[in-house]
């Protein structure tokens, strides 16, 4: 069987101080134990993502999709959970409990990360080439035309003109920020791409532009992606799988025309059903 | 010298001066390490190079020759205060001369002569941190030290490059040393840094305002941080030579000669060109 390039297993993430009754699995009030009000963002998650596949994740705002993205790029420290990357000692150590150095090197080879906010991804007050070579420079590169070459590459690869990459991103639309973005996330050919609700917020024509470049990506580079969105018609276009998130947990997992299609969970019936 | 009874040798008393002294081995053993100390108030601002002053009080010896110099001048006003400090609380010997001294207090230069092992440099320090350019945050910088995290310098040397076509920075240009920690040389030009390399004396930089201690330990390796295909700059002053000694080959102030109106060169090292002059007399 082909091994996963990402295998996330019991993925935990929480906040407070737990108490015996949301620990033995009481009922939480939106992933929030009632009682010592401690915030469950993610409970028990697993994730696989295969070679070259596009895995959507879609859920209401505070279902845990970010905090699950965040916590893979380790832009936050988890609860308890175990993960193993193909790419990373042969997927034969727990990810999560490696060094700085370590995720800091997984951070910087092995994958790559749009975020929602482009504040979070870029300095917006430094140069598009700049933002981009900061990838290249944190992966150990220290050859300047080289890597001006490669921003070269990037940029053309995202349909940025090569007239524009002095320019700091605060000059740019939110679309041109987002290529920006994934244009840095691709620097060093990462195996994995986890955008995060990378359309959100944009008009549109420039929303079908940025989709037609993760689709082209991914035929291009043949990487594996993981999206989140909320908005299932970015889901149904691009993604192979589809996980549905509630509350921090996962309700229901398949292939994508079978979730939008013929949804089990009465929570995605609804969320189908309010897209029509 | 000042009334003995009233004040100090050097001014501190003798546990501020065994502290600093502490701060200081500790900054020996980690070269690049910022060490934080207790500064203490002087009577000068802060900001008047009180940093180094605390470590010459601390580590002059009755027997110590001192030099100060100001951006390479013995006369200007804050090494003429610095010197007549120390003097009055020491009553050590004062010189100009750069190879007579002991102790040399800087600011913004090294002297042109080779400095030996017997001597010791103190270099004042404005700003200790090289990350803040990139970093406004000291909990942030710590971290990125301690995790060797440099990649927001090396990012801002790349932008210089891209905007500018080459690295701006003219002094305070940062440096690694011994291929850990990135450093401030503190306010000298370029042209000095190569002066830090495996050099034969002890550098010591204090920054009394922002409570930091440094070093660079005789033959530590110190590097100028650039690409490997865009090699570290000096400041170029080929064909230039200093009007008074006549000096080519060492750091030269540009000025405009007011009868003339013409650009006119002198040697920054005024001690340098007092002595080539002497002995060319």
């Amino acid at each position: 069987m082909e091994k996963p390039v990402l295998d996330i297993q019991n993925l935990t993430v929480r906040y407070g101080k737990t108490c015996d009754y949301c620990r033995n699995g009481g009922t939480l009030v939106k992933n929030t134990c009632p009682h010592c009000k401690t915030v469950w963002a993610c409970s028990d998650v697993n994730v696989t993502l295969y070679e070259g596949e596009i895995l959507g994740i879609v859920g209401e705002s505070g279902s845990g999709k970010s905090t699950l993205m965040k916590s893979l790029y380790f832009d936050f420290g988890i609860t308890e959970g175990e993960g193993y990357l193909r790419d990373f000692e042969n997927g034969e150590v727990n990810i999560f409990e490696q060094s700085l150095q370590k995720k800091k090197y997984m951070k910087n080879h092995i994958m790559g990360m749009v975020y929602q906010n482009p504040l979070l991804g870029l300095r917006m007050d430094y140069s598009s080439a700049g933002n981009i070579a900061e990838k290249l420079i944190a992966a150990g590169q220290r050859n300047f035309e080289g890597m001006n070459r490669r921003v070269e590459e990037l940029l053309d690869a995202v349909e940025i003109l090569q007239s524009r990459k002095k320019e700091p991103p605060k000059n740019f639309s939110g679309g041109m920020q987002q290529r920006v973005q994934i244009s840095k996330a691709l620097a060093n050919n990462p195996a994995i791409l986890l955008l995060d609700e990378v359309t959100t917020g944009l008009d549109l024509s420039v929303q079908a532009k940025v989709l037609e470049l993760i689709r082209r990506i991914r035929q291009e580079f043949h990487i594996s992606i993981m999206l989140v969105s909320h908005d299932l018609a970015v889901i149904r276009m691009l993604a192979d799988r589809t996980i549905v998130m509630l509350d921090g947990k996962i309700i229901e997992q398949g292939l994508t025309d079978q979730i939008l299609d013929d949804p089990q969970q009465p929570y995605t019936q609804q969320l189908v059903h309010s897209l029509l | 010298m000042i009334d003995a009874k009233h004040y100090n040798f050097a001014f501190l008393d003798e546990g501020s001066k065994r502290e600093i002294r502490r701060s200081i081995l500790k900054a020996v053993a980690i070269p690049g390490y910022q060490v934080p100390f207790g500064s203490r108030e002087l009577p000068i601002g802060r900001g008047w190079g009180t940093g180094g002053i605390q470590i010459t009080l601390s580590i002059i010896g009755k027997e110590d020759v001192l030099k100060v110099i100001d951006q390479g001048s013995d006369d200007s006003v804050n090494a003429v205060n610095i010197k007549k400090l120390v003097e009055e609380c020491t009553g050590v010997e004062l010189t100009t001369d750069s190879e007579a001294a002991t102790i040399i207090q800087s600011r913004h230069r090294i002297p042109e002569i080779p400095m030996r092992n017997d001597q010791i440099l103190v270099l004042q320090v404005p700003t200790p941190e090289p990350l803040r350019i990139v970093e406004p945050k000291e909990s942030v910088t710590k971290q990125m030290h301690a995790e060797a995290e440099y990649s927001g310098m090396w990012l801002s040397l790349f932008e210089d490059l891209t905007q500018y076509g080459e690295i701006s920075i003219s002094s305070e240009y940062p440096v690694m040393v011994e291929g850990r920690y990135v450093m401030n040389p503190s306010p000298i030009p370029r042209y000095d840094n190569q002066k830090l390399n495996n050099s034969d004396t002890l550098y010591l930089f204090g920054a009394g305002r922002e409570k930091k201690i440094y070093a660079i330990p005789p033959h530590t390796d110190v590097e100028s941080m650039c690409f490997e295909d865009v090699p570290f700059k000096t400041e170029d002053f080929e064909g230039k030579r200093c009007r008074l000694c006549g000096a080519q080959g060492v750091y030269l102030d540009e000025m405009i000669d007011e009868s003339t109106g013409e650009k006119v060169y002198e040697c920054s090292d005024t001690g340098f060109c007092r002595g080539r002059r002497e002995r060319g007399a």
